[in-house]
């Protein structure tokens, strides 16, 4: 079944086409990475998944329902950057996601249930290594830090779909093939579905299920939008299976 | 090597920032000496034994006429006003900011006016407060309000506008209401701005104090350095305007204090 369905869905800014005729159905529980060149519209394709932007033509659709015209909890996100609140502590913006959920007016939990939420916040830093670093804030953390961050905030909320901005594009090396376990490890424990769209062609493959190319055809043409080239199934791979455990 | 590769030490450092001000009271006293052995009884330029003995009237004597310490009761009165008209102008324009900032109606609404209404020069209508509210208290402390709020309300709205986009998106798939954007998101954030932006408003708030105190006032230390100057007495005017001076520093001093004690991560954020 599919979770996401993208029909006929057209981008237009002031007469030129980003993107054009796009139609793609998102299974439940993949992995789908969007790769492309700079320009080519998969930023603007995140955009409209988030609802930061409204398609001038077609429709989208998440679980059959059309999208909500705002983001909305069903569908996490994390970006390349300022994706977790500098004001808040580690754990504070672990928490923020139950707070928001269980406090209507303040926002804020206090007494035992304050005490419950931190339990279940700590858990889940635990689990992506955060731990020892919950009393800091933000920008004393490294960038791998943050993203982790990030990724436990947005997991939180249990989105329906994560989307991912590049996410992992600002990190070295080293810490990137860190987070890419972490990243597979959480997807495999929650089943769910995730999109992301990166300009890194074998982070693409390392991480997804499938992968779709978005290409102009000819990228000098304003009235010739991006469309799908290619949409490559991944076999996911004996290595990373160990690497994931 | 290059001028701009190359840092004073920590001795000459301190030593650098001393300079300018042991080298303005050294010209001040020297023109003073020298207009003092043409004329003893000079009253422009007073020595420091002069401004001792002024200061010693001022704020170490009982007033004749009403048992008052003067110094104490103008720093008072003047305090008094400065802090009410800033507490209003702050929560005034801290609402005005927030909201404004984050509902684009009212960006649509107030925008336009507001940056119309701050135009205004605020001495210019310190007549209308004068005849509207009397010349009393609150025509002082309105006058200091309508002289900051609006700088610190667009201020606030420019800040407000200017937080990455992704933070306010990211809030909302966590699953937050306006409301909650404002409680815990937005006003947060905001906090250790405000306080930057009181600090700005610090010296202009002096200015509409002073002006204020120097056209109608009982007391106040505007007032009194208006009144004795119909005598000369630079032998009070100068204390009292580095006493001002001293008390505009530790404001600002006492804000820079609080804002990296109760918002640790800001000054780390901004650095990112």
């Amino acid at each position: 079944m599919s979770t996401i369905e993208i029909k006929d869905v057209w981008q237009i800014y002031n007469g030129r086409v980003v993107l054009e005729k796009l139609n793609l159905n998102i299974e439940e529980g993949s992995f789908v990475s969007i790769v492309g060149p700079s320009g080519c519209g998969k930023t603007t394709l995140l955009r409209m998944l988030m609802s930061e932007e409204i398609p001038s033509k077609g429709r989208i659709t998440l679980d059959g329902a059309p999208l909500s015209r705002e983001p909305t909890q069903e569908r996490g996100v994390v970006f390349q950057r300022y994706s977790v609140f500098p004001h808040l502590t580690v754990l504070g913006n672990v928490l923020l996601p139950l707070e928001l959920k269980e406090s209507r007016w303040l926002g804020k939990l206090l007494g035992p249930r304050r005490y419950d939420a931190k339990a279940e916040a700590r858990q889940m830093l635990e689990h992506v290594g955060l731990h020892g670093a919950r009393e800091q804030y933000p920008a004393q953390l490294s960038g791998g830090m943050q993203q982790r961050l990030a990724l436990a905030q947005a997991l939180m909320a249990k989105p329906r779909v994560l989307l991912l901005d590049e996410p992992f594009s600002a990190l070295d090396p080293g810490t990137r093939a860190d987070i890419h376990v972490l990243t597979k490890r959480l997807w495999e424990e929650t089943h769910m579905t995730i999109v992301m769209v990166t300009h890194d062609i074998s982070e693409a493959f390392r991480l997804g299920t499938r992968v779709i190319v978005l290409e102009r055809p000819t990228p000098d043409n304003p009235a010739k939008g991006a469309r799908i080239t290619h949409d490559i199934p991944v076999r996911p791979r004996a290595k990373d299976k160990k690497g994931a455990a | 090597m290059r001028l701009i590769n190359r840092h004073p030490g920590r001795l000459s450092g301190r030593a650098l920032a001393a300079a300018p001000f042991i080298a303005m009271v050294a010209l001040y006293l020297i023109a003073s000496a020298v207009r003092h052995a043409a004329n003893p009884a000079d009253k422009l330029l007073p020595g420091i034994s002069q401004m001792a003995a002024a200061m010693n009237i001022m704020a170490f004597t009982q007033d004749m006429a009403t048992g008052d310490y003067l110094m104490l009761t103008d720093t008072l009165a003047s305090l008094q006003r400065l802090l009410e008209g800033l507490a209003i102008s702050v929560g005034i324009s801290f609402v005005i900011g927030i909201s404004v900032g984050m509902i684009p109606y009212l960006r649509r609404l107030f925008v336009p006016f507001i940056s119309a209404f701050s135009m205004v020069p605020p001495l210019a209508i310190l007549p209308i407060l004068f005849i509207i509210a009397g010349i009393g208290e609150a025509a002082k402390v309105t006058l200091i309000v309508i002289g900051t709020a609006p700088f610190i309300a667009r201020d606030l709205i420019m800040r407000v506008e200017e937080m990455p986009k992704a933070q306010l998106i990211k809030v909302q798939t966590l699953g937050a209401s306006s409301w909650q954007i404002g409680l815990r998101v937005v006003v947060p954030q905001m906090l250790p701005r405000l306080i930057d932006s009181l600090r700005l408003s610090l010296g202009p708030a002096w200015i509409y104090l002073i002006s204020a105190e120097a056209i109608a006032a009982q007391d106040g230390l505007g007032y009194r350095i208006f009144l004795v100057r119909r005598y000369f007495a630079m032998d009070i005017i100068i204390p009292y305007v580095i006493w001002i001076t001293l008390l505009a520093f530790l404001f600002d001093f006492g804000l820079r204090r609080l804002q990296r004690l109760v918002f640790p991560w800001f000054a780390e954020a901004k650095a990112q």
